[in-house]
């Protein structure tokens, strides 16, 4: 057989031979995508598109709106957090409003997608499977990235037909740029994908560069009016801004976009060329020999470790940049009646710097929502891959095993909201107390969201996911329901509307405690069927 | 003394599927019990049973004279399970899953570990998701033999493993056996189950077909002999037990069930022998009878008759 090995055709030169299979790979990662994509696209969008009927009924005249130029020209904590505005027509604003944040999800929902279809495959192992057959060495990355290019292209035909009533040219800038920072951060997480064996430490370094990013754009906004700063300039999210939709569009901005999506395209694939598949540029660490954790409640305790760090030093840094926004805000909704008075059902109360505080914490308590959700799920994720399988065969009861996951969950929750605390009260500098326990106060309501999750997964695993609707149901109406003025009954369906709106209003426990029962009972009712039904198979 | 493990009738539906169907096994204690079964026949399914994780729809279960699925927790303290497909966590080395696992049964044998760490060739350092599948089992299996239990519970232990390494997996049990421990090696892997076990229970579709020791179930099949003989054979064919029966000239070849034998090799000397070759029935001859799928109705008839005799 030696001499038919003379007779294989010779490696084809670099190109088409890499890139066989790209094809079917692309439609098999559109096709596991057909929700998250989805998904991912009608959340920003709706965010956008809603934007501009908000705004009409917040800055409905000319001189609102020429009050809020003013402002913001003065007000280097605000465009520290939205950006300059560039033009006073509700397109101009929609883009001050909402262009940065729709940018940012568009990069996390990228970086998610290019990081589940190249690392995370080739940490399970399905990659080698998919690479056995008639792929080439580039197909995988080549489909990821099209299908990160997919979901962007859609999106920017999302926001830029949605908003063409406000003007053509500005919305397609609005659109592509968009869709633009999504594909910076796709090819981004190209490159780090390269460098990591895990794929959370992959989405978790991408999504750090993405911070510094809005970081960047936010001290060079908040130093200069007009976004003119390098500092603006370092940062993709910057461009963006720097693209000036609505507002005599710069159209070579979109170059930027174009150069850096090549450049980090080139870098990815000559790394990935040169490497082997499910191996990495930053080798895994060996671990100890012999281990420590001996109870269920540590390997808990260690498995989520790294999560509740990370949301720790996220609403640690949260509430030190809102906190220092406090001020600001306050004298520049003092000017206008329609802001005063989404704050004011928001915070629910008259006193403004109270009020926009009292918001403040509610969204980071809602925010907080989604980390009892993840780590409850944890759970779910332990059982249904069958590592929980062999724990349970040990001495080890299931309530026990439960526990500990739960512990972490809800004690975790209290840890981060005492932590935004801390950052508020340094940001802000002042009442250090109240906010506290205005943080505190929200707990009740985390809670019950995730003793919600805990019931449902004492059904099935696979059903507790639903907890995460429940979080972001809570979420969507704590963030628009107050803009939009929601009919009461409807804002009654997430547990944060029922909490006293601290600081400022007064204390009321009959709320608190009834919803801290109420997730006694749900915790207590999922755990008991737990008990009782049988363990998911892996 | 109380069995190791007893089970009788048992049943257990997903939905539609009837995994379990009236299982019936009894392994004593001190034995390696061989727990034999194509892929689906619920072999996985009795052992979640057994450990307490899936709730049988009927039928009665015991584990060293205990309920699995109410007494789970003391019970697990007398038991090492390992699992066909082992999962770890990707950022946990090795070495903390195997000690993970003693301290949560209550304690492992640190000389013992340390040599089976050693006989294993595995590395405790590496984290989880660095592991091929056949040194995640080997972690699952370390910490099994390591521990001080009662029984062993093993699913299809082996997969993965070399032959070099099923070697130290097969010395290990006998070494468990030795100390008087009791085994349940779930396997499909009949030299294996040749090798190691005292008695062997069979089963398909979620219920037992057969069970006893190799020695019993041999008895249910058949010995081929081939034969030169001296003279032409005679009144072979009027033998009972006798199957297959080819005759060219003075050479025969047949196959006998092998409680038969002895009136076979009567007939043959009377013959006249000059060479004489007999094959030994081996448990897959067995095991294919029962589960080729296009003889399994004909197969089930004759097991019946066979164990009706």
């Amino acid at each position: 057989m030696t001499a038919a090995t003379g007779t294989l055709p010779a490696p084809r030169a670099r190109g088409r031979g890499h890139l066989t299979g790209t094809r079917p790979l692309l439609r098999l990662a559109l096709r596991r995508d057909r929700v998250l994509i989805p998904v991912w696209l009608v959340v920003i969008a709706m965010m956008v598109l809603s934007m501009p009927n908000t705004l009409k009924e917040v800055y409905g005249t000319a001189a609102q709106r020429a009050d809020l130029m003013e402002s913001l020209a003065t007000n280097a904590s605000l465009r520290a957090l939205y950006g300059p505005v560039f033009d006073q027509s509700y397109g101009g604003l929609t883009a001050w409003r909402v262009g940065t944040f729709a940018g940012v999800l568009a990069a996390v929902m990228s970086l998610v997608i290019v990081v589940r279809h190249t690392r995370e495959e080739e940490e399970t192992g399905r990659q080698e499977m998919i690479s056995s057959a008639m792929v080439g060495r580039r197909a995988p990355l080549t489909s990821a990235l099209l299908t990160a290019l997919v979901a962007n292209s859609l999106l920017g035909l999302l926001v830029a037909g949605g908003l063409a009533g406000e003007g053509g040219a500005g919305a397609l800038a609005l659109g592509v740029g968009i869709a633009c920072v999504g594909m910076v951060f796709a090819t981004m997480a190209a490159i780090v994908a390269q460098f990591t064996e895990s794929a959370r430490l992959a989405k978790g370094l991408t999504s750090a560069l993405l911070g510094a990013a809005f970081v960047l754009r936010a001290a060079g906004d908040s130093a200069t009016a007009d976004g003119s700063s390098p500092l603006t300039w370092l940062s993709p999210v910057g461009w963006l801004e720097n693209l000036r939709s609505f507002g005599d569009e710069r159209w070579w901005v979109l170059l930027l976009f174009v150069g850096a999506v090549a450049v980090q395209c080139v870098a990815a694939y000559e790394l990935a060329g040169r490497r082997d598949v499910g191996m990495s540029f930053l080798p895994a660490r060996a671990g100890p020999a012999h281990g420590r954790i001996g109870t269920a409640g540590a390997l808990a305790r260690r498995l989520q470790r790294g999560a509740v760090i990370g949301w720790s030093l996220g609403f640690l840094a949260a509430g030190v940049v809102f906190g220092g926004l406090t001020e600001g805000a306050t004298d520049l909704v003092g000017d206008n009646e329609n802001t005063r008075e989404i704050f004011e059902r928001m915070g629910g109360q008259s006193g403004l710097t109270d009020a926009f505080l009292a918001a403040i914490v509610g969204m980071i308590g809602m925010v907080g929502a989604l980390y009892v959700v993840a780590s409850v799920l944890r759970l779910g994720a332990e059982e249904t891959s069958g590592r929980a399988e062999p724990v349970l065969a040990n001495a080890v009861g299931r309530l026990r095993w439960a526990a500990g996951h739960l512990v972490v969950a809800f004690a975790g929750a209290a840890l981060i909201m005492l932590l935004a605390a801390c950052g508020l009260g340094l940001g802000y500098g002042q009442d250090f107390g109240p906010i506290v326990g205005a943080c505190l106060v929200q707990l009740p309501a985390i809670w019950l969201i995730g003793s919600l999750a805990v019931l449902l997964h004492g059904v099935s695993p696979q059903l507790a996911v639903a907890a995460w609707g429940v979080a972001g149901l809570a979420l969507l109406i704590g963030w628009i329901g107050p803009a939009l003025d929601l009919p009461q009954p409807v804002m009654n369906l997430s547990p944060f509307s029922h909490l006293p709106k601290l600081p400022g209003q007064d204390m009321a426990w009959s709320p608190v405690l009834l919803l801290t029962s109420l997730a006694v009972v749900f915790t207590a009712v999922g755990l008991a069927g737990l008990r009782r039904r049988d363990m998911a198979t892996g | 003394m109380t069995k190791a493990i007893t089970v009788s009738g048992l049943h257990k539906s997903f939905g539609r599927t009837h995994a379990l169907d009236g299982l019936d096994l009894d392994v004593e204690r001190g034995e390696v019990h061989g727990f034999l079964g194509p892929n689906g026949a619920g072999k996985s399914t009795t052992i979640r049973v057994l450990l307490g994780l899936l709730r049988a729809d009927s039928g009665a279960a015991q584990l060293l004279g205990r309920d699995p699925w109410h007494d789970a927790v003391e019970l697990h303290r007398h038991i090492a399970y390992v699992p066909g497909d082992v999962t770890l966590w990707r950022n946990l080395s090795g070495g903390e899953v195997i000690d993970l696992y003693g301290k949560l049964r209550g304690g492992l044998d640190k000389r013992r570990r340390a040599d089976l760490v050693a006989r294993f060739e595995l590395d405790p350092t590496k984290k989880g998701r660095a592991y091929s599948k056949g040194n995640r089992q080997k972690v699952a299996l370390v910490a099994a033999f390591a521990s001080d239990v009662e029984l062993l519970i093993l699913d299809e232990p082996t997969s993965g493993l070399d032959p070099l390494m099923e070697e130290v997996f097969q010395s290990c049990v006998a070494d468990a056996r030795r100390a008087g421990r009791t085994v349940l090696l779930s396997s499909h892997i009949l030299s294996e189950v040749e090798t190691l076990c005292d008695r062997v229970s069979i089963i398909r579709k979620g219920h037992t077909v057969e069970t006893g020791s190799l020695a019993d179930l041999r008895h249910l099949t058949r010995t081929s002999i081939r034969a030169e003989l001296v003279r032409e054979p005679n009144g072979l064919s009027h033998l009972p037990g006798v199957h297959d029966l080819e005759i060219d000239g003075h050479r025969v070849a047949l196959q006998v069930d092998t409680d038969k034998l002895d009136a076979v090799l009567r007939a043959l000397t009377e013959s006249g022998v000059r060479t004489l070759t007999s094959t030994p029935p081996t448990l897959e001859e067995l095991f294919l009878r029962h589960y080729q799928e296009d003889a399994a109705d004909a197969t089930g008839v004759r097991t019946e008759e066979a164990m009706s005799r």
